[in-house]
């Protein structure tokens, strides 16, 4: 029998967390059009959307806020989780191409473990949401749109790894039930609008609630109006505990998700011939 | 006689899609500095057990071990000792040839200081040093084929494998990769399995593994091969060996 050993240092774990980081902001950084498009969706929300509907949808005193606040700070937590939102449905627009294209499998077939593989892949994911969220929060800031003190952006940060995290996992899922790239179309129609429109982002849900009790109750069980509530309270250097719970537990539910359905022995892989 | 385990141990392999049986009772090894040809026809099941070797899909029946180690127990252990090229393109087109291979040794645990070393080192010798920083879209298809080869050797396996790796590449180019990776089992003492539904790219000296329709109806040298069948040719002994397989099912 031969005497070499399976196990990787932690040095080696890093290294490879690091490699697939540094590929996944290599592609990001060669997509110019994707970095503007990532920045100007939320924009447009913000400079357009916001400035027309500042006078129709007015904001009542609600926590986090201690005051009235304009209707472009009350979207922007919305408007920073969208970014995270789409980036994790391109990362799993990515990912269906990646397999595919055959990418894929150069992942797969590494000596670590899968579900180090995955992980490695998701953080990569949030990495380049987070440097997409900060970027527009730069911009944002010459809108006076910003924390109440510089420290938000630092409070905020675990809010956005958290959703990241969650958003990516989905993501990742998501990829795992696409079996062809043309088949993406429908994530944006039936994931990425209702999770955005169904949640607190554009309107407080006390006045979904006013309107619809259905509808809040969809609101309340959408990740995404957590993640949004949870990136709120941050930013302003607090803690949603329902929101950190839910988005802790979404990405709990996803990842291990994603995890069988990337298992060789159970997922996706296994339905397709060849 | 040798204490080291076997390259390539394939036991007993089966795999079904559904009701359609892929594989059924694969079983052949490859030895250490050996180059075996897996050959068969289009759908014979290759891709298939190219995937269970490399644990891309678990095997449900039957077992594969790399010197010793069981793929699905030991999976780190065994795929630390393959180097894969894959049939589909797998190189990232959006990058440089040099920042695919940092990317590739970095899933291998490598860091991109010794990564660029030993890239330079294979460029260097395949004779593509100047194509270093090349994105990979601007290389012709011998060009990223040999450069996935490169790719496969950077972690130093010992095994690799090669899934119908000269398919849609013309003459020279094909000749030239199977000339590099003949080459490399003779220095480097690499266990090969190339997998090809192209006859020509077998010689006398290869071993020879006749997959069809999901068996493996021979596997020996092609000279033994050739003998077994009364044939003049591997090509001629696929023939019959696998036209004989067909009236049987018929």
């Amino acid at each position: 029998m031969t005497t070499e050993t399976s196990g990787f240092t932690a040095r080696q774990y890093a290294i490879c967390l690091a490699g697939v980081i540094w590929r996944e902001a290599l592609r990001f950084l060669h997509q110019r059009e994707r970095f503007v498009s990532a920045l100007v969706r939320p924009l447009v929300w913000l400079l357009i959307f916001a400035a027309g509907f500042r006078q129709v949808l007015g904001v009542s005193i609600i926590p986090p806020y201690e005051t009235y606040v304009l209707y472009e700070v009350y979207i922007t937590p919305g408007l920073m989780a969208m970014i995270q939102l789409f980036n994790g449905m391109q990362s799993s627009l990515s990912m269906v191409y990646d397999r595919e294209m055959g990418n894929m499998r150069t992942l797969l077939v590494s000596p670590f473990p899968r579900w180090y593989l995955l992980g490695a892949k998701l953080l990569a994911g949030v990495a380049v949401s987070i440097l997409q969220v900060y970027a527009y929060l730069f911009i944002a800031y010459f809108w006076e749109i910003e924390p109440p003190t510089p420290l938000g952006y630092l409070t905020v940060l675990p809010a956005l790894v958290l959703a990241g995290l969650m958003f990516g996992a989905l993501g990742m899922l998501l990829s795992s039930a696409i079996k062809q790239l043309e088949n993406f179309a429908g994530v944006m129609n039936f994931v990425i609008f209702p999770m955005f429109f169904a949640s607190s982002a554009l309107y407080p849900l006390w006045r979904v609630q006013e309107s619809s009790p259905v509808l809040y109750w969809i609101c309340l069980v959408n990740p995404f109006t957590h993640a949004v509530e949870l990136i709120r309270f941050a930013f302003y250097e607090k803690i949603s505990w329902d929101s950190l719970a839910a988005v802790a537990g979404y990405t709990t539910f996803f990842s291990a998700g994603a995890l069988i359905a990337y298992d060789p022995a159970k997922g996706m892989l296994m339905r397709k011939g060849g | 006689m040798t204490d080291e385990p076997l390259a390539l141990n394939v036991e007993h392999i089966g795999h079904s899609y559904g009701a359609r049986r892929a594989l059924d009772d694969v079983s052949f090894s490859v030895a250490t500095g050996s180059f075996t040809v897996l050959l068969g026809l289009n759908g014979a099941g290759k891709s298939t057990l190219f995937s269970l070797i490399t644990r891309l899909y678990a095997a449900r029946e039957g077992k594969i071990e790399i010197f010793g180690h069981d793929v699905a127990r030991e999976s780190g252990a065994a795929l630390r000792r393959l180097g894969v090229v894959f049939q589909a393109r797998t190189l990232d087109l959006e990058l440089s040839v040099m920042q695919n291979f940092v990317y590739h040794t970095a899933l291998h645990g490598i860091g991109p200081a010794e990564a660029k070393r030993r890239g330079e080192a294979l460029l260097e010798r395949a004779g593509l040093a100047d194509r270093a920083k090349d994105k990979a879209r601007d290389l012709s298809g011998g060009q990223m084929r040999r450069v996935e080869i490169l790719r496969a050797l950077l972690h130093e396996p010992r095994v690799l494998l090669l899934d119908e790796p000269t398919v849609g590449l013309d003459i020279k180019a094909r000749a030239d990769i199977l000339a590099q990776v003949r080459a490399l089992v003779a220095e480097r003492k690499l266990a090969v399995l190339w997998t090809t539904h192209l006859i020509d790219e077998v010689t006398p000296s290869d071993d020879v593994v006749v997959l069809h329709q999901g068996k493996v109806l021979a596997a020996d040298t092609s000279a033994n091969i050739m003998a077994a069948t009364s044939t003049e040719s591997i090509g001629a002994a696929f023939e019959q060996l696998t036209g004989a397989k067909a009236r049987d099912a018929a």
